[in-house]
C-alpha cells in the first residue's frame, strides 16, 4: 500500500550550461535561459510504500511532513535555485536535476520506517516529473 | 487496458485508539484524534484492469461499476460519521489507509468477472493526500 502527499514551494530558476555557448544556450533553453531568471509554483509529491503500522497508517503524517519541510521545502521555498540550494550549484536546474536533488535531500536523511517509492514534481501544471526510487 | 471510475463521499470520523491515552493519540494523529470528529470530501477512484470484451467492447460495463460502487461506497458511507455509523470502523480507525482497504475488499467482492479484476482503490482524503490500495 503506498500513500502520496502533495507539498508546494516556489522559486526561480535560470536554465544555462557553460558548457555550450551564448547562442546554443539561448537556442536550446529559449525563454528559460533569459538572464534575469524566472519562477514556478512547483508540486512535489512524495510516495511512500510500507505496511501499516499499529496505528493504521503506512507513516505518521507529522513525521513525513516535518521530514518534508525541513529536509526540502525550507532549502527551496521563496529561493533562487542557481545561487542558493547548494546541491545544484554545478548542475542546470532543470526539473529533472530538480527531482534527483530533492529525492537525494530526502534519501540522505529518511528516517521513517515507510520506504521512499516516489518523487514527482510538476514545474508547471503541464509538466510534471517523476522518479522512482532505488533502495 | 485499465479502466478507472471516480466517485464522491462526504463523511465524518475520528482517528484514536481507545487502548492509548489522549496524549498518545494526539501525537500520532495530531488533531485528527479530536473525539468530536471532523470531515472530508472523499475521492474515490476505482480501477479495473481487463481486455475489451469482443462482442460489447468493454473491460467492464460502467453502468454496473457504477451501481456496485453507489451500493458498496457511496450509498453506505456518504454523510456518514464513520466510527459510529459504518462498520467496521467502529473497531478498526477509519484512517486513510484503513477506509482504502475497506473499499478494496468490499469492491473485489463483487467484481467477479472473468475478464476484469479490481487493479487498484486510490482514496483522496484531500486534494493533497492520498492513499493507493492495489493488487
Amino acid at each position: 500500500m503506498q500513500l502520496t502527499s502533495r507539498y508546494r514551494f516556489v522559486a526561480s530558476h535560470r536554465l544555462n550550461t557553460a558548457a555550450l555557448s551564448v547562442e546554443q544556450n539561448a537556442k536550446l533553453y529559449g525563454k528559460c535561459n533569459n538572464p534575469y531568471g524566472h519562477g514556478h509554483d512547483y508540486v512535489l509529491d512524495v510516495t511512500v510504500d510500507g505496511p501499516l503500522d499499529a496505528s493504521g497508517q503506512i507513516v505518521n503524517r507529522a513525521a513525513l511532513d516535518a521530514l518534508v519541510e525541513t529536509q526540502v521545502l525550507q532549502r527551496v521555498d521563496h529561493r533562487d535555485l542557481n545561487t542558493e540550494v547548494e546541491e545544484l550549484q554545478d548542475q542546470v536546474t532543470t526539473t529533472e536535476n530538480l527531482a534527483v536533488t530533492i529525492e537525494g535531500m530526502l534519501k540522505s536523511q529518511w528516517t521513517l520506517p515507510a520506504r521512499l517509492m516516489r518523487v514527482r514534481i510538476a514545474e508547471t501544471a503541464r509538466n510534471a516529473f517523476e522518479l522512482e526510487t532505488e533502495n | 487496458m485499465l479502466l478507472t471510475r471516480k466517485a464522491e463521499f462526504s463523511a465524518s470520523h475520528v482517528c484514536a485508539n481507545p487502548a492509548w491515552s489522549a496524549e498518545e493519540n494526539a501525537a500520532i494523529y495530531g488533531a485528527n484524534a479530536n473525539s468530536h470528529g471532523h470531515g472530508h470530501n472523499y475521492v474515490v477512484e476505482v480501477t479495473v484492469e481487463g481486455e475489451p470484451d469482443p462482442v460489447t467492447g468493454m473491460v467492464f460495463d460502467l453502468r454496473v461499476l457504477k451501481e456496485i460502487i453507489n451500493e458498496e461506497v457511496v450509498d453506505p458511507m456518504d454523510h456518514r460519521f464513520l466510527n459510529r455509523e459504518v462498520p467496521p470502523f467502529d473497531t478498526v480507525i477509519p484512517t486513510t489507509e484503513n477506509i482504502a482497504q475497506e473499499i478494496w475488499r468490499r469492491l473485489a467482492a463483487r467484481l467477479t468477472v472473468p475478464n476484469a479484476r479490481l487493479k487498484n482503490v486510490r482514496l483522496y482524503e484531500t486534494a493533497d493526500l492520498y492513499v493507493d490500495c492495489g493488487s
